[in-house]
């Protein structure tokens, strides 16, 4: 691989990075790289159909709040010891609870994918919000798990081996699932069938006169696409311990489409990269002023204007759009 | 009919008239720009705050009522100047990121100059009582008054768009962009034309919107995203399904969150009941754009035949 | 008789108050190249949607191979062996030309759920690719598709179709907007073509239809109102009044 030193390069900067924040004296920068890693992992898999599909889901944070809900809700049963509709028993077991997480999301959006690709341009913009908006206020309806009010999650799921109190071993654990994400989306990207993905994004019209039955294969993507999205929230819920609707609010969904955008649509690395952006914007014009969000909206509007191809492009590493 | 329903009924007018002097002048931007416009809340944010401010100051609603006509013209047609006009030819995409970051500016902007303590704004001298129009029923009058300056923009804006030389175009250009710009119109003034009309629709909404809620930052985008709904079930473009698909939504949720909670208390307790109830009735818009745009994907009145 | 390849019966399709396809009947052999004519507006377009499953008909029937497949989706007809080109050229424009033959290539060879195994370096999709390239004569393999010629275009739009291994080739004005060298070019490639395939072409350039059709179908206002071959249509009065006339000031 012609990146592989960059990259080696990248991952060990990220691998030290709670030693260097424990020197430095800013241990609280843990919490807010192990928060990048998770929207990272949101932000590639949303990148999954919106890069390389075409296919721009404005309702991506339905999934990163379905698979934060389903950790909370798994541990609020499991604090009970009440088993969900007298059946399932809660668990406070990652390895438990980042399955079903991704398992959940997956099965929502193969049922909303079903139905939202049918349609294509605005109206599938419209329609993949309209059932994020179902969601959200679902969530804010159900009073057995907080409401709006939200869930808390008092304890991090435990892991073998690993104790997720400590803000280090949750943020190695956060970026080993980042890697391998991003390391199994760079394989799928390459594949046939991240090669029919590519295609249905450049002229859906060519594909089908191939003989690709395109809908199918969209439909795959948006699962897979809404599983990645799920792990991503039911890390998300273990870093914050405590889950709301906000989660899957359509801000969410705007704020992760523009993390994507930001980084570099249909790039690799650009949506943690444009993760990494946005929450580092926001901490450190945050700490300069109250009014961070002035400032950013017209740095969002000179990205589209002026650098189409996002920070990745910029960097002139994996241009696509401009 | 019980005078419940009634009234319910005419809270659902009201609210369908103010979605769709929004959605009106989106739907027309969405059809003949291809361009989708989050910042579109914002305009309304922008009449409503330039209404109260100057009503506050000068005492007078009327006055308010001018400014906030004159200040979301004036800020569309700067947007649209400023921003909107690199857009026209960009991807969905690239629209939704630079006017999410339009909003991001205009709501920190108004918090910055005027706090985040809602404004609260009085109601117009003469419209402050309420008109009892069935027995046993009064009814504020100065939401009979929005039903009313709703209808009558409907009206002009059919006229607008039937018997004017703009309206030709208008209608030309959401259906045949292409001929319009070969027939050589100059179609960079009639986009800004367009899209101050659009914006000086939504800065009556929220001058209207003032007075019935509280005047606040973020108050756009509550209304925005059903206001998209809306545009969506009417079918882009078209004006006609604009105002179909706003009395729609705007009776269907007025109706559910009317009555869902009740229906709700009588089979479970009272606080979960309307916690629910509140929410299923929210959802319920978002379900009925569903089923339309699968069952009509383009809308039920979709401009391009 | 032989069973033919195509066999569309009694097509009609309305717009409004339009007849863009009146009761159209048409036949195409095995082997045979078979030329649809017609002014503008005779219903080219409305046509072939219909042959290729973009646009469902309102009566009538399309059988391939002795198979119904009026209903059957664009993709499903592929599959099957009927494989069409654009007359605007639908190509993926980012990537390269072998790129884009690899991946109709990969349509061919079965489903592409495969998740793992990395496309762009896989000979069985890349040796079939390049091959196709040079069977219509497009030397530059690497050159992105946004990049190539016009003609370069028309020449993949081509080898895209070939990809599929068609039985029915359906070639949508290959040769519109090509210069005259280029024109030659494709017209001996169809000509090389010819009878390993059955084909329906679709062509306003009346000197390589003349050239190359076994038998000619001449459209007009949605009906066909003359079969048979160049020398029987150059004959026929009514071909003669509705469109010659007309087509021979292009």
């Amino acid at each position: 691989m012609r990146n592989a030193l960059p990259l080696a390069v990248l991952l060990a900067g990220a691998i030290a990075l709670p030693w260097a924040a424990e020197a430095l004296g800013q241990p609280a920068t843990i919490g807010l790289a192990t928060r990048i890693l998770c929207l990272g992992i949101a932000a590639a898999s949303l990148n999954l159909i919106l890069g390389h599909g075409g296919m721009v889901s404005f309702g991506h944070a339905l999934y990163y709040g379905l698979g934060a809900y389903t950790v909370g809700i798994l541990w609020e049963h499991f604090r009970l010891g009440e088993p969900i509709f007298g059946v399932i028993p809660g668990s406070n077991e990652l390895l438990v609870t980042l399955p079903i997480a991704m398992l959940v999301a997956g099965v929502a959006a193969a049922v909303i994918g079903a139905l939202s690709l049918r349609t294509s341009g605005v109206q599938f913009i419209m329609i993949t919000l309209a059932f994020a908006q179902m969601g959200f206020f679902l969530f804010v309806g159900l009073k057995a798990y907080g409401g709006d009010d939200g869930l808390l999650v008092r304890r991090r799921n435990l892991v073998p081996g690993l104790d997720l109190r400590q803000p280090d071993q949750l943020y190695w654990l956060c970026l080993g699932f980042l890697v391998a994400w991003l390391f199994l989306q760079w394989r799928i990207v390459g594949s046939r069938f991240g090669r029919v993905l590519e295609g249905i994004r450049q002229n859906e019209r060519r594909m089908a006169a191939i003989g690709i039955a395109t809908y199918r294969y969209k439909l795959a993507g948006f699962v897979i696409a809404g599983m990645g999205c799920g792990l991503a929230g039911a890390l998300t819920a273990n870093e914050l311990r405590f889950v709301s609707p906000d989660l899957m609010a359509w801000q969410k969904s705007g704020e992760i489409m523009v993390m994507v955008i930001l980084g570099g649509v249909g790039t690799l690395l650009g949506p943690v990269v444009g993760a990494a952006a946005l929450v580092g914007m926001e901490y450190v014009l945050g700490g300069i002023t109250e009014n961070w969000q002035f400032f950013l909206g017209p740095i969002l509007l000179a990205v589209v204007l002026w650098a189409p191809g996002g920070i990745m492009g910029l960097l002139g590493r994996g241009a696509r759009r401009g | 009919m019980s005078a419940l329903v009634v009234e319910q009924l005419l809270n659902g007018l009201q609210f369908g008239i103010m979605l769709f002097l929004l959605a009106a002048g989106l739907t027309l931007v969405f059809g003949i720009m291809g361009v989708i416009n989050l910042a579109h809340g914002s305009l309304f944010m922008v009449g409503a705050y330039a209404a109260a401010l100057v009503a506050q100051a000068s005492g007078h609603w009327w006055l308010g009522l001018l400014a906030g006509l004159a200040a979301a013209a004036a800020t569309g047609m700067v947007v649209e100047v400023a921003v909107l006009r690199r857009l026209y030819a960009r991807d969905h995409l690239d629209q939704v990121l630079a006017t999410f970051g339009l909003i991001l500016f205009f709501n920190q902007g108004i918090t910055m100059l005027f706090g985040r303590q809602p404004l609260l704004v009085q109601l117009p001298p003469g419209f402050a009582g309420s008109i009892e129009i069935m027995p046993g029923l009064p009814y504020p009058s100065f939401r009979l008054l929005i039903i009313a300056v709703g209808l009558l923009v409907a009206l002009g804006l059919y006229w607008l768009i039937q018997h004017t030389r703009i309206g030709m175009l208008v209608r030309a250009g959401a259906t045949h962009r292409d001929m319009v710009r070969a027939l050589g119109v100059d179609i960079r003034a009639l986009y800004t034309v367009v899209f101050g009309l659009g914006a000086l629709l939504a800065g009556l909404a929220g001058v209207m919107a003032g007075p019935v809620s509280n005047v606040q930052v973020g108050m756009g985008e509550q209304i925005l995203i059903l206001t998209f709904v809306v545009v969506v079930i009417g079918g882009i473009g078209s004006v006609r399904g604009a105002l179909f698909g706003a009395l729609l939504v705007g009776v269907t949720q007025t109706l559910l969150s009317g009555f869902v909670p009740g229906w709700l208390r009588q089979v479970m307790a009272g606080s979960e009941a309307d916690a629910l109830g509140a929410a299923l009735s929210s959802m319920g818009v978002y379900v009925l754009m569903a089923v339309v745009l699968l069952v009509k994907p383009r809308g039920l009145f979709p401009a391009h035949a | 008789m032989v069973e033919p390849v195509l066999r569309v019966q009694g097509l009609r399709k309305r717009f409004g108050g339009l007849a863009a396809t009146d009761d159209v009947s048409l036949e195409v052999r095995p082997g045979e190249l078979h030329a649809l004519i017609g002014p503008n507006g005779a219903g080219k377009t409305t046509l072939i949607g219909q042959l290729t499953g973009e646009i469902t008909p309102d009566a009538g029937q399309v059988v391939f191979c002795g198979e119904d497949i009026t209903r059957l989706s664009v993709a499903a007809r592929v599959k099957r062996g009927l494989a069409r080109s654009f007359q605007i050229v639908q190509l993926l424009d980012d990537d390269t030309a072998e790129a884009n033959v690899a991946l109709a290539v990969q349509a061919r060879a079965g489903h592409s759920f495969r998740f793992w195994r990395a496309a762009g370096r896989d000979a069985a999709l890349l040796e079939p690719a390049r091959a196709l390239l040079e069977q219509v004569g497009l030397a530059r393999h690497d050159t992105r598709v946004a990049d190539l010629s016009h003609g370069e275009r028309k020449l993949l739009e081509l080898a895209m179709a070939l990809a599929a291994r068609p039985i029915l080739l359906l070639l949508d004005e290959p040769m519109a907007g090509l210069g005259a060298a280029e024109s030659l070019a494709m017209t001996e490639t169809l000509r090389a073509l010819k009878g390993s395939v059955a084909i329906l072409l679709i062509e306003h350039d009346m000197e390589a239809v003349f050239a190359l059709a076994d038998r000619i179908t001449v459209l007009v206002y949605g009906r066909a109102i003359a079969t048979g071959t160049a020398e029987e249509i150059r004959a026929n009065p009514a071909v003669q009044d509705a469109y010659l006339a007309e087509e021979s000031s292009p």
